[in-house]
């Protein structure tokens, strides 16, 4: 018997495949007005940040000096509110090193998925690796694995995030990394959780009791079901993951000069934010926006797939 | 309620000691050798000599973590590298404006997150409903320095000629003092003890101070000094407080008790207020407790934005120097606060639930 078999002994039955559980999260996932709105501001960014080279006027790190005759931080121009034809037009002006404001807000996208999306990867692999032999071996080993978690999470993260790349040396990198350490506990707890409670369920004694291994059992029968929570923690834990990293690119511990990240961006023109607004109005715009695609496909996502943590709708 | 209280401190003392290990191993992972890392890259030799016998660097390990924790527990943080002088006195001086910003900030939150979370339950799906959950949605994607940039410059610059100016830097105008209540009431105290640190920790608190000492104009300068970077540093704890609150809140108004109330006769609004709010409280406190951490780290944006003279924008100026015993002494202080507040927390459920019986 087939998934696509039409009769069983003459009587009708109703195609498989149309009523899977992926296709059922879709369709109430597509339900969540929050979802959509997210999915199409983050369907976006991910255009921006595929066909940067594209949309972008300018390289990211074109000086204009002698190209164009424009000034340093000089006000956005756009032809179609009235600025002059015979000047060129950038749209989100001029930033203090005499470069396309909007050319790096457009190739800043690329820096923060990126950010959002490794930081995050990271702390799910091993958050899951934790938080599952936590939960699965239990006893000291869980204890001990926990309470360290519990110390990390007693530090408020942005803090800790701080001090470990103030150990490890400012960079990109480091603050990824650092990034991902300080946001490991969550993830643990949450496929801690999970484990806990499928283990003693009796598929699970099933598969041992045919003689399954621990790997086996682990990652076939019991981390599938943490993948719902996974993903809902996942995906608010980017934008939460990109508002850190550009907070400390702001304060000149992530991202260095001249790359175009958003948080680096605004933090070397803050001192002039009375006399070129516009260099610490877009960038903020464009963190804010990324941030909130993902908080609003978070939110939708758990709505819809995990009633768990449901919140009161 | 004494015993639990006990218990929860005893419980606190391996979460510190786990900070404090994880601080000491942090400062353990700085290459290069400790001495240099703590007394900047100029230390000479013989400078580094001492530094060493005297905290115990040619120690084991185990012994070298003792030392350091009694160290940190005793409040001798060392000394800042930057400033050549006692963490410790920096702390005195700094710590109280972070402080009162951080209040300052939660009551702006509190005060429009929680009545914005209740009318948007109670009015769920309204147009106000919509407004208030697009507004803490926008609100929690927000960058906080990037709030308090914008800020600053429509107070300060495109209001500047009308009554609703505020200064964008500084703690106080220049030309205004504060005058230390225990200066002004001729407190007996010797210079350099305890007790004159203790004098000094609290008339730092500036709003605290001008109250007591009855100083209106310093009061007032203080608290327009405040508003811009409070108004920044509240904004995102608001939209998570207005969000729990209507979540918390909607769940309680389904509830049995709350339809018995309505069916009483009882007015709407004591029913919401005394039957539901009271319940949907707890998961609010908590959120509050968690928001302290955020406001800790927010306060060294804010204050560097602001140009207040907090911990934060010491710790911004120690990042930049590489000033490492301000950043771990800064690391620990705050990381063992946030305990104690969440510690707070939890003990306060007692007095908003009276069915949890803590034994």
């Amino acid at each position: 018997m087939t998934a696509n078999s039409s009769t069983i002994n003459g009587n009708a039955v109703k195609d498989y495949r149309s009523n899977s559980l992926w296709r059922l999260t879709l369709r109430r996932i597509l339900r969540q007005r929050s979802a959509i709105i997210g999915m199409v501001i983050l369907g976006f960014l991910l255009v921006v940040a595929i066909f940067a080279d594209v949309i972008a006027p300018y390289s990211p790190y074109q000086v204009l000096i002698g190209v164009e005759d424009v000034n340093k931080r000089q006000a956005p121009c756009i032809h179609l509110l009235g600025c002059p034809a015979d000047q060129p037009q950038h749209i989100m002006g001029i930033d203090g090193n005499v470069r396309d404001e909007f050319s790096r807000i457009i190739h800043g996208t690329r820096v923060s998925l990126f950010v959002g999306f490794s930081t995050v990867g990271v702390a799910i692999i091993i958050g899951t690796l934790l938080g599952a032999i936590a939960g699965y071996a239990g006893g000291w080993l869980d204890n001990l694995i926990m309470r360290f978690l519990d110390v990390l999470l007693a530090f408020p993260s942005l803090l800790l995030a701080i001090t470990i790349v103030s150990v490890l040396g400012k960079g990109l990198q480091n603050a990824l990394l650092a990034i991902a350490i300080v946001s490991i506990p969550s993830y643990a707890r949450v496929v801690r959780a999970s484990v806990l409670s499928v283990k003693e369920t009796a598929y699970v004694s099933a598969s041992r009791a045919l003689g399954g291994n621990h790997a086996h059992i682990l990652f076939g029968r019991i981390l599938p079901n943490a993948i719902a929570p996974l993903i809902v923690r996942g995906t608010l834990g980017i934008g939460t993951a990109i508002l850190d990293a550009a907070a400390l690119s702001f304060i000149g511990l992530g991202a260095q000069p001249p790359l175009a990240e958003w948080g680096q961006m605004l933090g070397s023109e803050r001192n002039q934010v009375f006399t070129a607004p516009h260099l610490v109005f877009y960038p903020g715009i464009a963190i804010m926006l990324t941030v909130l695609s993902f908080n609003l496909l978070g939110d939708g996502l758990r709505d819809a797939i995990d009633p768990r943590l449901r919140s009161a709708e | 309620m004494i015993q639990y209280t006990i218990r929860r401190l005893l419980l606190a003392i391996p979460v510190i000691f786990g900070i404090l290990l994880v601080t000491f191993t942090l400062s353990r992972m700085i290459p290069g050798e400790p001495c240099k890392a703590m007394l900047g890259e100029k230390a000479t030799a013989q400078v580094c000599e001492q530094f060493t016998k005297q905290y115990g660097l040619d120690k084991p390990i185990p012994v070298q973590f003792a030392i350091f924790m009694g160290n940190m527990l005793r409040g001798d943080f060392g000394e800042s590298i930057r400033f050549s002088r006692p963490v410790t006195l920096i702390l005195i001086e700094r710590l109280p404006t972070t402080i009162e910003l951080g209040i300052f900030a939660l009551l702006i939150a509190c005060v429009i997150g929680i009545p914005a979370g209740i009318l948007s339950a109670m009015k769920r799906n309204s147009p106000l409903d919509v407004v208030v959950m697009v507004i803490s949605n926008i609100g929690v994607s927000m960058p906080v320095y990037w709030l308090g940039l914008m800020l600053a410059y429509f107070f300060a610059l495109v209001l500047k000629d009308t009554f609703l100016w505020l200064p964008p830097t500084g703690r106080l105008t220049a030309g205004i003092t504060s005058i230390p209540f225990f200066q002004l009431w001729n407190f007996p105290y010797i210079s350099g003890t305890f007790s004159h640190y203790m004098l000094q920790f609290f008339s730092n608190f500036l709003i605290f101070n001008s109250i007591i000492t009855g100083d209106w104009k310093v009061l007032g300068d203080s608290i327009k000094h405040l508003i811009l970077p409070a108004m920044a540093l509240g904004t995102i704890p608001m939209a998570i407080i207005a969000r729990m609150t209507r979540s918390s809140m909607l769940e309680v108004l389904k509830q049995d008790y709350i339809r018995t109330a309505k069916a009483k006769g009882l007015q709407r609004n004591l029913v919401i207020l005394k039957h539901a709010l009271r319940n949907a409280m707890l998961p609010i406190i908590t959120i509050i407790g968690l928001e302290v951490g955020i406001l800790f780290a927010g306060a060294l944006l804010t204050e560097t934005i602001f140009g207040l003279s907090g911990v934060g924008r010491i710790l911004y100026e120690a990042i930049t120097a590489r000033d490492y015993p301000i950043i771990q002494a800064f690391t620990v202080v705050i990381a063992i606060g946030y305990v104690f507040i969440n510690l707070l927390v939890d003990l306060s459920y007692v007095f908003i639930d009276p069915r949890i019986r803590l034994e």
